[in-house]
């Protein structure tokens, strides 16, 4: 594992025990997260992203289970380790931030407590401490009038500020990490312009490592250097965020593109992914997209199909798909339409 | 469908205002708060026929009450709804019911778990005598392959489709008494992103090949621009700027416009690098709207004259179809920065 | 029409999800048992007259308190009655009872707790008064009250037991609406210009009455209990009819020598009561939303 990597994700799968069979939630997912870096894992529902996040926290639903795979945070495989010692990772070393704060913060505790409370475990600070610990990352997440609000209860603030509170949980114990799962989905455009802006400043100042779940493409190229594109439980496509969304080199993250209303490029006709998302108990053999897909071929059916580096593309690109020219070409078609 | 034309608006609304009772009196005031809370304050608004209108804003800002006042299922406080002139009462006769119908935001609560489709359209159907008795089975029909769902699905219940297919169901539904307006609260918000194009595309051809007028409520402003031919923008219970879309994104007036646009994420865009948000701080509560213009407590061009006087939704100088509440919005010696 | 730019979509799996979940139901033990538990009783209530020649309520003083025999499978009462007949005839009486005794108050509670709910306002608050001026009674105290007032006998305790038990019921159904009129669906409906009754009747109450459903359950067991309390407070059904309550009662004298007069009955009721819970239960578990 190199100096410069602070996560390391090696084939990882995780299976669902689910009345209609076994659920291949996640099924062989490899990738990196550069110390300092911010990767964005897009998908739909059912992609399998917010598992895979959740397989690193090591808080699965009790009838899920990582079945095989490495995750090494900073060296250490914590698939390996148990779950009391996964715990005493979890604050110092990495944190997440939820979709709905209102549920993951404690009703009926004040939130100055609640930030404190991760420092006063994991880094053995004294009530006191804690508290003016607390205080100061109220200050760094912009709430205003922290002395006042810290003895608030979380029912007393508003989305907003609630998410602000999270990511001050999140931060308190100076973790290297944070794991963030679609953090201003339910939130307001300009107040979710906030807290994109109050996250990706805050990593940068601190040097802290993000993997940001979404599956809203303007807001991962908003955060993320880099971004996988995940499908049925896999990885399809991998790079530099912009050049993945903008110049994408497989069907799926085309369709994605194309689909999705763009507020700078108004297409003419949305174009829907035809055909529906494939049951993750029995999924389609090789490629589990090419039933959607309009450029499949014979071999799309009967071929596994690992990510792969694109060659001759620099900055670390690559793709799942077998015929990526056949996309290349489409993008170009696009592009040359007026 | 050339009545687009005709003279007046096809629904308008005048000095509409919605609120609803929130806890005790004493309590309120003890707490300086309102005792109602008032999600419309005021709205005056056009439609006309074969137009799409979409009413735009954040949480609070009162546009699916709006919404729903329009459609006839909340009751405004006082103003008054006009359909094609006529002024609409407060509790509407049937034949009033049909001329707008509504879809949805969540597609697995808009749907009666119980009834089949088929059982759904039929009821309607016979309830308002659509079609003669023995034609409702075949108008049925139609109606779903309008929306490009099968006949066999007439005999299926609600668990067994997926949201996009649900959301079609539920527009079925309002078609098939054959209203004047459709009013979407939000209809993509709930569905994955590549099943929310099969439902833009397939509102925007029923607007074309049924004429449709459609009223669309939204706080994404890409389906907006994808879908609809005028904007109205919605701030804690009223309108402060309306106008076609194109030039909504190409040159607001209003500082809270320009801000919703300032803040929309874009792919183009560097990572967001800390610098100033588009807008700072959080909408004031409904229950303390402030004195003057309801914005000034977040506007970067507050004034002085701002808490005094409440701005009117004025025109454009030379610009009928661009409306804007501010007191600055047409200014130029003012104005900021030009939106997006 | 032009032609519409619409994707296909996968087919349905039409039936396919409401046929796994009837497969369900008969994998639950719990339900099974206490199904099988109701069939039983209730087969051998509806066949007593084949099960048994003996006139329930002719007495033979030559053949009072005999023991357990080859004539009488539970021996013979005082009066000379044999008591598996009386049994079989008492369950029979007892569980008719009961089952329209449940009927009345469902039906009542139902009709206002979903007028309650649905409308609000001064129709809410007039009937919430009254279900607190009923629940302000202990339960016996308002039935014995009301039958004692009324005279023994079959009529009285049906509206003895409808006045107090509705109550239950109308929280229930009210509660249920109060949620469930909130959803879309009730909203498109109005939008539709559907009337109220008909939203009532058609959109809501198929959906909320599961729950009403489930307490009639436990409550015909309240009611058999119930009856059978009166039977032996000798409030119930008169004499001679055979009647579980007053079979108890009569026994009662003999429980040293002829245990089976007074224990049998109870027995007997003791084993409706948990075929009902397990019924009740099971379908509790079977219909709670999301499974």
């Amino acid at each position: 594992m190199s100096a410069e990597t602070i996560l390391e994700v090696r084939d990882l799968r995780v299976r669902i025990a689910s009345r209609r069979g076994l659920v291949r939630a996640v099924d062989g997912v490899s990738f990196d997260v550069p110390r300092g870096g911010a990767l964005g894992l897009v998908g739909e529902s059912g992609s399998g992203k917010t598992m895979t996040l959740r397989a690193i926290l090591g808080v699965l639903p009790p009838e899920a289970q990582i079945t095989s795979g490495e995750i090494r945070l900073d060296g250490v495989d914590l698939v390996q380790l148990r779950g009391s010692d996964v715990n005493r990772l979890r604050g110092p070393k990495m944190a997440m931030i939820f979709q709905e704060p209102m549920g993951a913060l404690n009703p009926v505790m004040r939130v100055g407590w609640q930030i404190a409370e991760g420092p006063q475990v994991h880094l053995g600070l004294s009530r006191g401490r804690a508290a003016e610990r607390a205080l100061e990352l109220m200050r760094r997440v912009g709430i205003p009038d922290p002395e006042r609000r810290f003895r608030a209860y979380p029912h007393e603030f508003s989305g907003g500020m609630r998410q602000r509170v999270m990511i001050a949980i999140a931060l308190s114990c100076d973790p290297e990490i944070i794991l963030c799962d679609e953090p201003t989905t339910a939130l307001d455009v300009t107040i979710q312009d906030q807290i994109l802006r109050l996250l990706t400043r805050l990593c940068r100042e601190s040097g802290v490592s993000l993997v940001f779940v979404t599956h809203d493409l303007p807001v991962v190229a908003q955060v993320c250097r880099d971004v996988a594109v995940m499908y049925g439980g896999q990885l399809v496509e991998r790079g530099e965020v912009r050049e993945v969304l903008l110049d994408p080199r497989h069907p799926y993250t085309l369709g994605l593109v194309r689909s999705a209303p763009d507020f700078e490029y108004v297409r003419e006709s949305l174009v829907p992914i035809p055909g529906s998302p494939p049951s993750l108990v029995s999924p389609p053999s090789g490629c589990r997209f090419h039933p959607r897909c309009a450029f499949a071929e014979d071999d799309c059916r009967t071929s596994e199909t690992p990510l792969r580096p694109l060659p001759g593309v620099p900055g670390g690109r690559s793709t799942a798909c077998l015929h990526y020219e056949r996309t290349l070409e489409a993008v170009e078609a696009d592009r040359a339409r007026p | 469908m050339n009545r687009d034309e005709a003279a007046g608006p096809l629904l308008s609304a005048r000095d509409v205002a919605v609120s609803f009772p929130v806890g005790s009196r004493v309590a309120a005031r003890i707490r300086g708060e309102e005792h109602r809370l008032r999600a419309v304050d005021g709205v005056d608004m056009e439609m006309r026929r074969g137009e799409a209108l979409a009413l735009v804003g954040e949480s609070g800002s009162g546009k699916s009450t709006l919404a729903q006042a329009l459609a006839g299922l909340q009751r405004p406080d006082r103003g008054e709804i006009r359909f094609d002139g006529r002024v609409l009462p407060a509790s509407r006769s049937r034949a009033d019911r049909r001329r707008i119908q509504m879809v949805f935001q969540d597609p697995y609560s808009s749907l009666n778990p119980r009834l089949t489709v088929g059982g759904m359209l039929r009821e309607l159907l016979r309830v308002h005598h659509v079609v003669p008795a023995n034609r409702v089975a075949t108008f049925s029909a139609e109606l779903l392959a309008l929306v490009g769902l099968a006949e066999t699905d007439l005999a299926a219940y609600p668990r067994q489709f997926s949201g996009g297919q649900r959301q079609r169901v539920a527009i079925a539904r309002a078609l098939a008494l054959r209203p004047d307006v459709l009013v979407a609260d939000e209809p993509v918000s709930a569905l994955d992103v590549s099943v929310q194009a099969t439902i833009l595309n397939l509102l925007r051809n029923l607007r074309d090949d049924l004429g449709l007028t459609l009223l669309l409520i939204s706080h994404n402003l890409a389906v907006v621009r994808h879908l609809c031919d005028r904007v109205a923008v919605m701030y804690l219970g009223r309108i402060v700027e309306v106008a076609p879309t194109e030039q909504i994104f190409s040159a607001p007036r209003h500082p809270y416009t320009r801000a919703l646009l300032a803040a929309i994420p874009r792919m183009t865009e560097g990572a967001a690098d800390g610098s100033v948000p588009a807008i700072a701080g959080d909408p004031p509560s409904p229950l303390r709207i402030p004195a003057g213009c309801r914005f000034r407590t977040r506007c970067p061009m507050a004034q002085p004259r701002c808490a005094a006087e409440d701005p009117a939704l004025a025109e454009a100088p030379g610009d009928a179809g661009h409306l804007a509440a501010c007191h600055f919005a047409f200014v130029p010696a003012v104005d900021g920065e030009t939106g997006t | 029409m032009s032609a519409l730019q619409v994707q296909a979509e996968a087919p349905l799996a039409a039936g396919r999800a409401r046929g796994r979940q009837a497969r369900r139901w008969y994998r639950q033990p719990a339900l099974m048992a206490g199904i099988v538990i109701l069939v039983v009783v209730v087969g051998m209530a509806l066949a007593a007259p084949l099960l048994t020649s003996y006139n329930p309520i002719a007495q033979n003083l030559n053949a009072s308190l005999l023991g357990p025999g080859a004539h009488h499978l539970l021996g013979t009462d005082q009066l000379g009655r044999d008591t598996f007949t009386r049994l079989l005839y008492g369950l029979r009486l007892d569980l008719r009872i009961a089952f329209i005794a449940v009927l009345f108050p469902f039906v009542l509670g139902v009709v206002l707790g979903s007028l309650a709910g649905y409308f609000g306002g001064w129709v809410d608050v007039i009937i919430m008064r009254l279900v607190d001026i009923v629940v302000a009674f202990p339960f016996y105290v308002l039935v014995i009250a009301l039958v004692f007032v009324l005279g023994p006998g079959e009529r009285s305790i049906y509206i003895a037991i409808t006045a107090v038990s509705w109550v239950a019921y109308a929280r229930i159904i009210r509660g249920e609406i109060l949620v469930a009129k909130r959803q879309d669906y009730v909203t498109a409906a109005r939008a539709g210009g559907l009337s109220s009754l008909r939203i009532m009747g058609r959109h809501l109450l198929p959906n909320v009455i599961t729950q009403a459903f489930i307490y009639a359950m436990s409550d015909i067991i309240q009611d058999i209990l119930a009856i059978v309390t009166l039977g032996y407070l000798g409030l119930g059904i008169p004499p001679p009819t055979a009647d579980l309550g007053s079979m108890i009662n009569d026994g009662q004298n003999f429980l040293s020598t002829h245990w089976q007069l007074t224990t049998t009955p109870g027995l007997v009721v003791v084993f409706v009561g948990l075929g009902l819970s397990l019924v009740g239960d099971g379908l509790a578990d079977l219909l709670r939303p999301g499974q």
